[in-house]
């Protein structure tokens, strides 16, 4: 299994702390601006606990199988791009 | 994984102004993320959903999502979705509530909307606190809790939502909290696809209003609070001492028609009756 891609979009982070507070592998952590950062991402394990607990839709997992997958991060700026939901359609 | 967010993302305006307008910790992000992935797991289709919000945080809810949403005035969130609900019953109606809205000011619609057991589901976002409006205490605040209007202590006791929406005669109660997310993805799933009135109550933590007075240091605190005192109704009734501890988890399962269904039916025996049409 390939590594997962953790993705943090500051723009919409308010650094509540709940992804670094409960994440089993620690993967997060609030930084000195107030966002949380991704400090461990080799160490996720994609529990599923981050993403339906972030209050503010701001984090992203990609699982290792997708590692060619751009980032959407790197694709575009904005959190609302489509380019990623596209690939995923139910 | 990645596409729970992705999936939140085909459902939000996203002409509307991002991040949230909710602070740091709040679970109303949560519940409005539970809200989608139920309606997404249902398969409905967004112009069949109507969202109705009375005022306060939870009245925001609302204006991120793109379904048919109305925002109405305080407490009064579902006298409109009776309307909506009794004019069109082939939509699925949703009313999204605060604890003051639905049990202080709207507490008589609502008892009477579990009577009548009209086919809508109340998603009530339970902080204990009036949030949005500067911190004065609710029906729903803990006897002994600290609040801007009660600095000494709250000496009234609290409504319990599900003993008194279960008493009211509703088709279907239940709790969940947002700490236990993907059981509140089932609750609510399960209110939406069942006939009557079905109310869900999401504990959703309010730091700014209500955690700072009552002792918790942050928001993460009292996202553990409820992972340590919150427990399924099994457990909990297995419990001999429940001091602290709440139960989540499904109360009441009715299998009743909802009002719009008996009054179809009623029309249909009148126009049987005199031989023409309805």
């Amino acid at each position: 299994m390939g590594r997962n891609r953790v993705v943090v979009y500051p723009d919409w982070c308010k650094g509540c702390g709940i992804c670094a507070a409960f994440c089993p592998k620690k993967v997060f952590a609030v930084g000195q601006d107030g966002k949380a950062r991704v400090v461990n991402e080799e160490a996720c394990v994609n529990c599923g606990f981050c993403e339906p607990h972030c209050p503010d839709f701001a984090v992203l997992v990609i699982p290792g199988e997708t590692d060619q997958t751009p980032c959407p991060s790197e694709t575009a700026q904005d959190p609302a791009d489509q380019t990623a939901a596209k690939e995923v359609k139910p | 994984m990645a596409e729970i967010t992705q999936l939140i993302h085909q459902y939000l305006r996203h002409n509307k102004k991002f991040p949230l307008v909710f602070c740091p910790g709040c679970g109303h992000g949560i519940v409005l993320g539970s809200l989608v992935r139920s309606v997404h797991a249902l398969g409905l289709a967004k112009d069949d959903v109507v969202i109705v919000a009375g005022i306060g945080c939870s009245g925001r809810i609302a204006a991120y999502v793109d379904f048919n949403t109305v925002h109405t005035t305080h407490g009064r969130a579902l006298t409109v979705a009776t309307g909506i609900k009794m004019a069109n019953p082939k939509l699925t109606v949703i009313a999204v509530m605060g604890d003051g809205d639905a049990f202080s000011i709207g507490g008589n619609h609502l008892i009477h909307a579990a009577r009548r057991n009209i086919g809508v589901t109340a998603l009530v976002l339970n902080n204990f606190i009036y949030g949005m409006t500067g911190g004065q205490c609710s029906s729903t605040t803990p006897e002994g809790a600290y609040s801007h209007t009660c600095p000494q202590g709250q000496l009234e006791s609290a409504f319990d939502i599900v003993e008194l929406t279960r008493a009211a005669g509703a088709a279907g109660v239940s709790r969940g909290t947002v700490y236990h997310v993907k059981e509140l993805d089932a609750l609510m799933a399960e209110a939406i696809s069942r006939p009557g009135f079905n109310l869900v109550e999401a504990l959703t933590p309010c730091f700014t209003q209500y955690g700072r007075g009552n002792g918790f240091k942050s928001a993460v605190e009292m996202f553990k609070w409820l992972k340590s005192s919150c427990l399924p109704v099994e457990r909990y009734e297995k419990l001999e001492d429940r001091t602290g501890k709440l139960p989540i988890g499904t109360f009441v399962r009715r299998d009743v028609d909802g009002l719009e269904t008996r009054w179809a039916n009623m029309r249909q025996a009148l126009a049987a009756k005199k031989g023409g049409a309805a």
